[in-house]
């Protein structure tokens, strides 16, 4: 409970500063609020007690704990990233203190979640993550793509927790109860469990993206500030992706058989739509979308394996997904608020004029197609010998198939970077330090979690207790 | 309970308005009637979850309390969503679905 008491605290002292502060002085709350999160950041690795409250709604082990801990390392680099866009780009529609209101709402949500015992605080947590980051999207409510990608989420997310209630009101009824563990004692295999099974994943699926319901996502992404899409595609991915893995493993077992046909179809389908839909794609912001589509496709091996070796291989990826992918977007969030440019051809000779950019950008992108030196690799690596365990081959197969297809496409900005020669390259430009400061923690992530391998021993020694 | 009806009755009303809400949402193009489509659906599910414990769980209110955390979350969705969708008419002074898009594949 340590970390969700500190953090309404924190909030608490932003809305206070907010009102004492004067107008011209709002940019001084940026720093204000980056010290004050950086401290929970810290006080956060301090070990905590196990336990549950609100009888057994809210629970707290060891795993849990790590994985808050993750989200909230992932997200004060999201934070360092964005105050150079928040000081010099939106600072004159004076709602900086809103951002950091909004976003430490929104990750509150995704505690209550990752934690929930029960599906009702799973609900409450998932809307409590969801819409501030509906208002967040809306930041600047001068900009027609801002508000139409807001639009377009929050119709989606209703539509998706609408479908995912009726899920839980038919395993309700079959399970009778809403714990968790009552839900994985009660529950008998039936049409209507397995009807609920099918309209819960659903609701959860529109969350993380996979494919028939990744439809809003490349918009959403496209349109929205860049420090937002990047907090969209990492932090509440992964919280999303822990809690489907926890339920699925956890209360509903008995369904096994169910679930992993569909997790099998729903993981094909979302690697294959991800990375041929990203092949085409210009926009910077697009083209990583996509790509989270079908990373998202990738940890979908690791469920279909349903052990704690399945557990650890997706803790473990989407920990390098995260820092991955706060790499690519921190470049191409440099890249934009210095020159508000975010297409790929715009990236043509970026070696030459910004080395250090371009390295960040070339580590991250590797790391997302999974080559040897950088993290990517292992991770991938462990959730292909998580389905290839449990005798899924023709699954591992396609995996390759689709991680051939994007090495294609993430060589595509490198190629831009390192190899084509351009007169009008994006001059050399030197962000601020937290800019820096956050690259250079997504790069060391990138490094260290693939090399370091008691942070992995440490992961499989958590996720049995799942 | 109800005298003389059944819990079948009842869920069979509560699964039509769901789907009525799923197919309003999937073939409307203005905004506000895909609100009204998911305020259907999350009523359905809210009748669902008093029916069920009524009939089949009344010894505890979990179906019950559930269904006014509903309503309470359904209320403040929709506030959001009509306030995005104001500012999207003052950008583009419509509130079709067809008008407003500008991203594609």
């Amino acid at each position: 409970m340590r970390h969700e008491i500190i953090l309404l605290v924190l909030i608490l002292i932003l809305l206070v500063f907010e009102i004492f502060t004067k107008t011209e002085q709002k940019k001084s709350l940026i720093y204000l609020a980056l010290g004050l999160f950086a401290i929970h950041t810290i006080t956060g690795f301090f070990q905590t007690t196990d336990g549950q409250l609100f009888g057994g709604s809210f629970r707290t082990n060891p795993l849990i704990h790590f994985f808050k801990n993750v989200l909230n390392v992932g997200v004060l680099i999201i934070l360092l990233q964005s105050t150079d866009w928040l000081r010099d780009k939106v600072a004159h529609l004076n709602k900086i203190p809103e951002f950091f209101i909004l976003l430490f709402s929104s990750l509150i949500g995704m505690y209550f979640m990752i934690s929930s015992g029960d599906f009702l605080m799973f609900y409450i947590g998932l809307e409590l993550s969801t819409l501030p980051l509906v208002a967040l999207v809306a930041y600047n409510s001068a900009d027609i793509k801002g508000t139409e990608a807001a639009v377009k989420l929050i119709m989606t997310a209703a539509l998706a927790s609408a479908i995912s209630l009726f899920g839980m009101t038919m395993l309700y009824a079959t399970g009778g109860s809403l714990f968790f563990n009552m839900i994985s004692y009660q529950l008998q295999v039936s049409p209507l469990a397995i009807m609920g099974l099918v309209f819960f994943f659903s609701g959860v699926a529109f969350k993380i993206s996979l494919a028939p319901f990744h439809f809003w996502t490349a918009d959403v992404y496209e349109g929205a500030p860049i420090g937002i899409t990047s907090y969209l595609s990492v932090i509440s991915k992964g919280a999303a992706i822990f809690i489907l893995t926890t339920i699925l493993f956890k209360v509903l077992p008995v369904l096994s058989d169910y679930w992993k046909y569909i997790v099998w179809g729903v993981a094909v389908l979302t690697m294959f739509i991800g990375n041929l839909f990203a092949l085409r794609q210009q926009n910077m912001k697009r083209f990583l979308a996509f790509s989270s589509i079908a990373q998202a496709g990738f940890i979908l091996m690791g469920v279909i394996n349903g052990d704690a070796f399945g557990a650890t291989s997706i803790i473990y990826f989407v920990m390098i997904y995260i820092f991955s992918n706060l790499g690519a977007f921190g470049v191409v969030q440099a890249i934009s608020s210095a020159t508000g440019k975010e297409n790929m051809d715009d990236y043509v000779g970026l070696y030459r004029t910004n080395p250090k950019l371009s390295l960040v950008m070339l580590m991250a992108l590797f790391s997302l197609a999974g080559i040897p030196p950088v993290a990517g690799f292992f991770g991938k690596f462990f959730l292909y010998t998580a389905a290839a365990e449990k005798g899924y081959y023709l699954l591992v197969f396609l995996a390759v198939v689709n991680v051939t297809i994007s090495l294609y496409y993430y060589l595509l900005p490198v190629r831009a970077m390192f190899l084509r020669k351009s007169d009008d390259a994006i001059p050399y430009f030197k962000s601020n330090w937290p800019m820096r400061l956050g690259l250079l923690l997504a790069v060391a992530g990138i490094f260290v979690i693939g090399l370091y391998s008691p942070i992995y021993n440490y992961i499989v020694e958590l996720s049995k207790l799942l | 309970m109800i005298a003389n009806v059944s819990i079948y009755e009842i869920l069979t009303v509560s699964t039509l308005l769901f789907f009525i809400g799923l197919y309003g949402f999937l073939t409307r193009k203005n905004l506000i009637t895909l609100l009204m489509s998911i305020e259907l659906l999350l009523n359905a599910s809210v009748i669902n979850f008093v029916v069920i414990n009524k009939y089949m769980f009344p010894d505890f209110l979990q179906g019950v309390y559930f269904s006014i955390f509903i309503i309470a979350v359904a209320a403040s969705e929709t506030a959001l969503a009509i306030s995005i969708i104001i500012n999207l008419y003052r950008l583009k002074v419509s509130v079709n679905v067809d008008k407003t898009e500008t991203m594609k594949y």
